[in-house]
């Protein structure tokens, strides 16, 4: 016990900080291994790059490393919740969602399950891994499966809060993490809950809905239309399933609702706000994102400018829209 | 608890009642999977009338042995043994694939209590069966977790890398039970994809093996106890079995993998049943 309240001192909250949502992730999970006996982990050979590993050292009884093998990965944590644990797993996103999909569908959601599935290297933003790993389709996998609950953390603060939110709800949850670094966006005030949007402001002429990486560009955007007498408001749909309504109503006040995503602009953030909007309230709608293909190898910030997803280029993209 | 007897003769009559409830059924729902209810019929009554520790009348009991069908499509036979042992009333058979009944054509553990997981989706149940056996075990109870497998499912990757798992994590509160009926839908096993040798082929993975003849009572009831005091290594029972075992006009039909039967080839295999011919 003496080795575990010596463990406890290194957590640290992420609070204002500058890091990668999934180095956040490591470290609540094992915060939260302090706490909850109940929580297990299984990761598929990629403990390093998911940061469970330090839930892993810590409690390696509770901690199943399924080696290469992410669809056993998932139905293996089906049965754990089915013999009362709080199983997280965690892989890459691709693999997560696209190799383990009918094992999530089949073996966790059908029955309500109570897993976690927090993946990360997320979008484009995993650099120079290249198309292979780079998930552009993660959300939409897992938004169209009933039941399932979609988050994407903005920077690491909220990402901690993500985590220690979703222990508490009971049924399968996916959480969509990045590999590299962000810059703090959401106030240290700032408390999350599953479903409900968090509004920078609100914009007269536009309203940016973002999620993830893409929350910090779209404040940087909205600070350049504003410069160019542009009312531009922000928000942070952190819950893409299920939908904050009521904050989606609000942002379609605007003249223009722009959502962006680090994913295929078919099916994820953008395909749940223009499914929503169009049938309650008609806009017109600029979806941000990939544009139907594949990623591609570079630096994460250079694909950030490749595929248009700066602030800059949101700004400029938007400028050209209502022109 | 329901009171197990070692008892040959009793457990062969409850197989035999078991098929009965299992072709009623199957003729009233007009479609379904009689070929592989009816082989794995015996091995399951042994489970449910002899080996498990299990509550009908307390479904959640917390130190029950978990039982997980991988090969959903013989959902008749979880079924008909539920009711049998007292889950539920015997008359909610006939809704058996109906619109708004618990007994979904494959089934869903959030229907039914005594249906312990949704499968229907081949390959999937061991992985299941393993996280449930290694959670039991983190929470230092006894229960075993038995997951009864199809052959032409072993030609899913996913059962081999749930095997992989279960002897690296030495899941010895665990037993896979194959039903080795040698059919599949598109033809015999041997032709589609061969499976064979598949005692190899799970001695390779590392798991303690058990070839027996799955309708031989005693050798069920046998297997069931050696695998329960086998330790260091999850234990598979590799039955060898007949496709529509127990009525002449199904066993070793390809057709009847996926198909009832009519009312007039129930009322045969009514007649078969009834006198014992079929055995």
């Amino acid at each position: 016990m003496g080795q575990v309240s010596e463990l406890k001192t290194e957590v640290k909250s992420f609070a204002g900080l500058e890091a990668a949502t999934r180095d956040a992730y490591g470290e609540i999970l094992y915060k939260l291994g302090l706490e909850n006996p109940d929580i297990v982990v299984l990761d598929a050979d990629l403990s390093s790059s998911t940061k469970t590993q330090k839930f892993a050292k810590a409690f390696p009884e509770r901690f199943f490393n399924m080696g290469v093998s992410e669809q056993d990965m998932m139905a293996t944590a089906a049965g754990l919740s089915l013999a009362g644990k709080i199983p997280f797993a965690s892989t890459f996103a691709i693999f997560a969602t696209g190799r383990a999909w009918e094992q999530i569908r089949q073996s966790i959601a059908y029955s309500g399950l109570n897993v976690k599935i927090v993946a990360t290297h997320g979008g484009i933003t995993v650099g120079e891994d290249g198309a292979s790993h780079q998930a552009i389709e993660d959300i939409a996998l897992m938004r169209v499966i009933p039941g399932m609950t979609v988050i994407v953390p903005a920077d690491a603060y909220e990402t901690e809060l993500v985590i220690k939110e979703i222990v508490k709800y009971k049924g399968p949850v996916y959480v969509r993490l990045g590999r590299s670094k962000v810059k703090p966006v959401m106030p240290e005030d700032y408390r999350f809950s599953i479903g409900k949007a968090y509004a920078f402001s609100f914009g007269k002429d536009v309203n940016i809905v973002a999620c993830g990486v893409l929350v910090r560009e779209a404040l940087i955007a909205s600070r350049i239309l504003k410069d160019k007498g542009i009312d531009a408001g922000v928000i942070n749909l952190s819950t893409i399933k299920p939908l904050d309504e009521e904050i989606l109503l609000r942002a379609a006040e605007a003249s223009l609702v722009v959502t962006a995503e680090e994913h295929s602009v078919i099916g994820g953030l953008g395909g749940a706000v223009s499914e929503f909007l169009s049938s309650i309230k008609p806009k017109p709608l600029l979806r941000i994102g990939i544009r139907d293909t594949f990623g591609t190898s570079g630096s994460s910030s250079e694909l950030m400018k490749y595929f248009g997803l700066t602030g800059e280029q949101i700004a400029e993209e938007i400028i050209q829209r209502l022109r | 608890m329901l009171v197990q007897k070692r008892d040959i003769d009793y457990l062969r009559n409850q197989a035999r009642l078991l098929r009965i409830e299992i072709l009623k059924m199957l003729t009233e729902a007009g479609s379904g999977h009689t070929g592989g209810s009816l082989s794995a019929a015996d091995i399951v009554t042994a489970l449910y009338f002899y080996k498990l520790r299990h509550k009908p009348e307390d479904p959640f009991w917390i130190e029950r042995d978990r039982f997980v069908l991988s090969k959903g499509h013989a959902a008749p036979l979880l079924y008909a043994v539920l009711a049998m042992s007292g889950y539920f009333d015997k008359a909610l058979l006939k809704t058996l694939r109906k619109l708004g009944s618990p007994l979904q054509g494959h089934p869903s553990s959030k229907s039914l209590p005594g249906v312990e997981v949704s499968t229907g989706s081949l390959g999937q149940g061991l992985s299941m069966a393993n996280g449930m056996a290694m959670g039991l075990r983190l929470s230092k109870l006894s229960s075993r977790v038995y997951c009864l497998l199809g052959d032409g499912e072993l030609q899913e990757g996913q059962v081999w890398e749930a095997a992989m798992t279960a002897a690296h994590y030495k899941v010895d509160n665990l037993c896979a039970i194959i039903d080795l009926n040698g059919l599949q839908i598109d033809g015999p096993i041997s032709q589609v994809k061969d499976i064979e040798p598949v005692q190899k082929k799970w001695q390779a993975f590392g798991w303690n093996t058990i070839e027996i003849n799955g309708h031989d009572m005693a050798q069920i009831v046998d297997s069931l106890d050696r695998a329960e005091a086998f330790k260091g290594v999850p234990t598979v029972i590799l039955a060898r079995t007949i496709k529509g075992k127990g009525v002449s006009i199904f066993e070793n039909k390809v057709k009847y993998h996926g198909v009832a039967p009519t009312k007039e080839e129930l009322d045969i295999a009514l007649k078969e049943l009834s006198d014992g011919t079929g055995f």
